[in-house]
């Protein structure tokens, strides 16, 4: 079992940390690499990134967002509560080298999924600006981390609450036009990653995507997790999840990504309605 | 004896009880409710005691068949089971999943004539029995040897070295990356065929043995194999099964309500999809379904979105009905429930809406030519018979592969050029020293039985090594 040692709510609580024991995968997880959680018996398999690990405490961190049925439950889970199943580490860690410049770019609670692989090139010797937004200054996530983390951090929101006023893509663009990027990495909601990878291929800057496919088994047994990339299928939970953003389809992941909308809706109506009940 | 075996012959096999397909075309039960002991004890008249049975010539793992079918008929039903477990630990499932057709009943001597004992059948009686019934007392351990060994995989095939090696006195823990062990018996093979109560059932025995089951655990990724060896484990097997779903690779697969049937079947078995939205895995429910291939996998799949509410349900097959590979029951059972078969047809693309979901295929007629490697004729498109089908939702049953997660992280395992792990087929032994493979990893998928057979000649191979040596 799989208990909650520390637990953290941030944006308003629509976003929640949660530092769990499950010292195996705390001793092999790389950047860039996730779990698979299941809180109880009938529960469903939900992946999240790792957003810090801790191999000599053996605990795992995970940061996600509350959108859904089972990110509520696992939103209701206390300290000593514990996850029935943990998963991993899983995926192929993110390839981090010493290339010069780097922009790292997060919207949203990708900017989670976004620190340790910001922090992992800052150590290799890369110069690394960072640049993360969010709807609103409430929502904002990890922000001392992620200065922490970079030489130069950049803040944005849509509705000019806090930094920088406009989207991530903006300050992207000023960027490449200033500075001699040679990587970006951009982890966010699809439709930020899509223009941010529009618009690093008209700078010919390689960039780098998570894809946040729906998976079921997250080891390349089911197909479920399928995306397009360069015009082939790949499994994002084995092939990825990071994928050169030029070559991802991301309006076929758009698509995807809404398969059981309907469900979805109806599963979180009837948690709501129960919490209501007791 | 002429006189006496005629005498037999009258009897005729008794039919299993099974729900009414209208009924059961709906529901998640089990299709066959099993033999009451009369009707047990009817059918085991019936066999001849051959003194040389053909029957276990076409078992793969030599249940003395004619021995466990006297003990049923004497009504000694705690004896049979036992005759059985000799041979076959998990009987409960191989009674309901054999293809006896073609093994044991398929060699038995009344089937040239009549029809065959019913082997199969009285065999998941003397199980049920003894689950339901019996003592549940453990067999007798040998003292402890102080070895540890590690099964990757908790299928037929590893389940089936971990109760071997328990008993001979190691030290044995079972890794399944899944958070429920039993291999496809749990995430593949639908409730209604093979109840999951039964392999929890058979994993409990095992632990209660001694058994450590651990779940959640990649290996290959939270552990590799060299890390297990460190760790102290003295030997190793693999039964990692053959997890990698094969698409048809034509354009539109990618549209939502296409699934690999490994997706569908796991959304629906192991994350009991079809009580939605108590447990909490969504499956697409659709109306009308197409499943392509005609394995056992496809008469599951197609068999599931039957249950789950679907009006129509085709199965698609470019060869034709002779060439079909599933179970014949499981092939009885599908027309019962109203499943169509759409024989040589071969889809070509599917067909989408502007919101991304499957709305149709257009196919290709085929006509069988010259033979090919696997001795089967060879489908060939027939020019300009192209056409289109509606359908919301689509599962590909076409086969699997071997999925590369944990050979990969093993370079010095060698893999034949399939990517199958390559081992000895007397010994199970593997191009590693200390590590055993089995099961559907070497042979590609086969069959339960079999699975268990390669476990078998392994566990007897690694329990040689830990007393004897490499
Ligand atoms: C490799 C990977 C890493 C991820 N890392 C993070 C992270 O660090 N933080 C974070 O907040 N989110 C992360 N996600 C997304 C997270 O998995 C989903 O938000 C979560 O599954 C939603 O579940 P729900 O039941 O609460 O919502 P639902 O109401 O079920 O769904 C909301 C949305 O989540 C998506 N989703 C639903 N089920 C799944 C599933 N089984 N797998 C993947 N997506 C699903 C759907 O497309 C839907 O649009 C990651 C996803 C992947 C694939
Ligand atoms: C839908 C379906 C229906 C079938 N119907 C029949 C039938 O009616 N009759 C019949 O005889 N056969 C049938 N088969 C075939 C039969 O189930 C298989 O041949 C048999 O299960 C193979 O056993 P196995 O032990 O080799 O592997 P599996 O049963 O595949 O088990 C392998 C296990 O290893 C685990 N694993 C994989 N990788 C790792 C890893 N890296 N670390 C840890 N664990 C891992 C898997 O999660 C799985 O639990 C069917 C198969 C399917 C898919
Ligand atoms: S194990 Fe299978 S093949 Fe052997 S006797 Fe039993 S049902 Fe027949
Ligand atoms: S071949 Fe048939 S009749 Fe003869 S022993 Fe076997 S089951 Fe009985
Ligand atoms: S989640 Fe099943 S193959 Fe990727």
């Amino acid at each position: 079992m799989f208990e909650i040692l520390k637990r953290q709510e941030m944006a308003d609580g629509t976003v929640v940390l949660n530092e769990i024991s499950a010292p195996l995968i705390a001793k092999k997880a790389k950047p860039g690499q996730f779990v698979i959680l299941k809180a109880n018996e009938t529960g469903e398999r939900i992946p999240l990134t790792m957003a810090e690990t801790d191999p000599k405490k053996g605990t795992i961190t995970i940061i996600y967002q509350v959108v859904g049925k089972s990110t509520a439950l696992f939103k209701s889970l206390q300290v000593g509560d514990k996850y029935q199943d943990v998963i991993g580490p899983l995926g192929t860690p993110t390839h981090l080298e010493k290339v010069g410049t780097v922009a790292c770019v997060g919207g949203g609670t990708g900017v989670a999924v976004l620190h340790p692989i910001t922090r992992g090139l800052k150590e290799l010797g890369n110069h690394v600006i960072a640049i993360i937004g969010a709807r609103t200054k409430d929502l904002l996530i990890l922000e001392d981390k992620m200065k922490a983390a970079s030489h130069d951090l950049r803040v944005c929101t849509d509705d000019g609450s806090y930094g920088h006023h406009g989207f991530v893509t903006d300050v992207l663009k000023e960027v490449l036009e200033k500075e001699d990027v040679k990587l970006v990495v951009g982890i966010g909601p699809v439709p930020m990653m899509k223009f941010v990878s529009k618009l690093t291929a008209e700078y010919g800057v390689k960039t780098l995507v998570s894809l946040n496919a729906i998976m079921v088994d997250g080891t390349g047994m089911c197909g479920c997790c399928r995306v397009s990339v360069g015009g082939k299928t790949k499994f994002a939970c084995v092939d990825g999840p990071e994928f050169d953003g030029h070559q991802v389809d991301f309006d076929e992941l758009a698509q995807r990504l809404d398969a059981y909308k309907e469900e979805e809706k109806r599963a979180y109506e009837k948690y709501l309605h129960e919490c209501k009940l007791s | 004896m002429a006189e006496k075996s005629q005498k037999k012959e009258k009897i005729p096999r008794q039919p299993m009880p099974e729900q009414e397909p209208d009924v059961r075309r709906r529901n998640f039960n089990e299709v066959p409710l099993g033999y009451t002991p009369e009707l047990a004890m009817k059918e085991a008249e019936r066999c001849l005691q051959c003194k040389k049975p053909s029957c276990m010539e076409g078992c793969p793992v030599s249940v003395d068949i004619p021995e466990f079918i006297r003990l049923i008929k004497e009504e000694k039903f705690t004896e049979a089971i036992r005759k059985i477990w000799a041979k076959n630990s998990l009987p409960a499932v191989c009674g309901r999943v054999c293809p006896q057709e073609i093994q044991c009943e398929g060699k038995c001597i009344l089937g040239k004539k009549d029809k065959p004992v019913a082997i199969g059948n009285l065999e998941r009686f003397a199980a049920d029995w003894e689950r339901e019934h019996g003592e549940g007392d453990l067999p007798q351990k040998a003292e402890p040897t102080g070895k540890k060994v590690a099964v990757v995989g908790s299928g037929p095939s590893g389940l089936t070295v971990a109760g071997d090696l328990i008993l001979k006195g190691h030290d044995v823990t079972v890794f399944e990356a899944f958070h429920k062990p039993g291999g496809v018996l749990v995430y593949g093979i639908p409730e209604f065929r093979l109840p999951k109560e039964i392999v929890f059932s058979e994993v409990n025995f095992l632990e209660r043995l001694g058994v450590k089951v651990e779940c959640n655990v990649v290996v290959g990724r939270t552990v590799t194999l060299d890390e297990l060896f460190e760790q102290g484990y003295d030997a190793i097997y693999i039964g990692v099964g053959a997890g990698l779903p094969r698409f048809l690779n034509i354009p539109g697969e990618n549209l939502i309500g296409i699934y690999s049937a490994n997706e569908y079947l796991t959304r629906a078995n192991l994350m009991k999809a079809y009580l939605f939205p108590d447990y909490d895995t969504p499956i697409a429910i659709g109306k009308d379904v197409a499943v392509f291939g005609a394995g056992n996998v496809a008469m599951d799949a197609a068999r599931t979105a039957m249950r789950l509410g679907a009006d129509r349900v085709r199965i698609i097959y470019r060869r034709s009905r002779e060439e079909m590979p599933a179970r014949a029951e499981e092939i009885h059972h599908a027309e019962q429930e109203g499943i169509e078969f759409y024989l040589l047809t071969a889809p070509t693309r599917f067909l989408g809406d502007e919101k991304g979901r499957v709305v149709g295929m257009e196919c290709l007629k085929m006509e069988l030519g010259e033979p090919d490697e696997s001795g089967r004729r060879r489908p060939v498109p027939i020019e300009g018979s192209e056409f289109k089908m509606d359908c919301d939702l689509a599962v590909i049953a076409v086969g699997a592969a071997a999925n590369p997660l944990l050979t990969q992280s093993t370079p010095d395992l060698k893999l034949n050029k399939w990517g199958y792990i390559i081992a000895d087929e007397e010994t199970g032994k593997t191009t590693k020293k200390g590590v055993w493979a089995g099961g559907d990893i070497v042979t590609g998928q086969a069959t339960v039985i079999l699975a268990m057979g390669a476990g078998r000649l392994a566990s007897d191979s690694i329990h040689k090594y830990l007393t004897l040596g490499w």
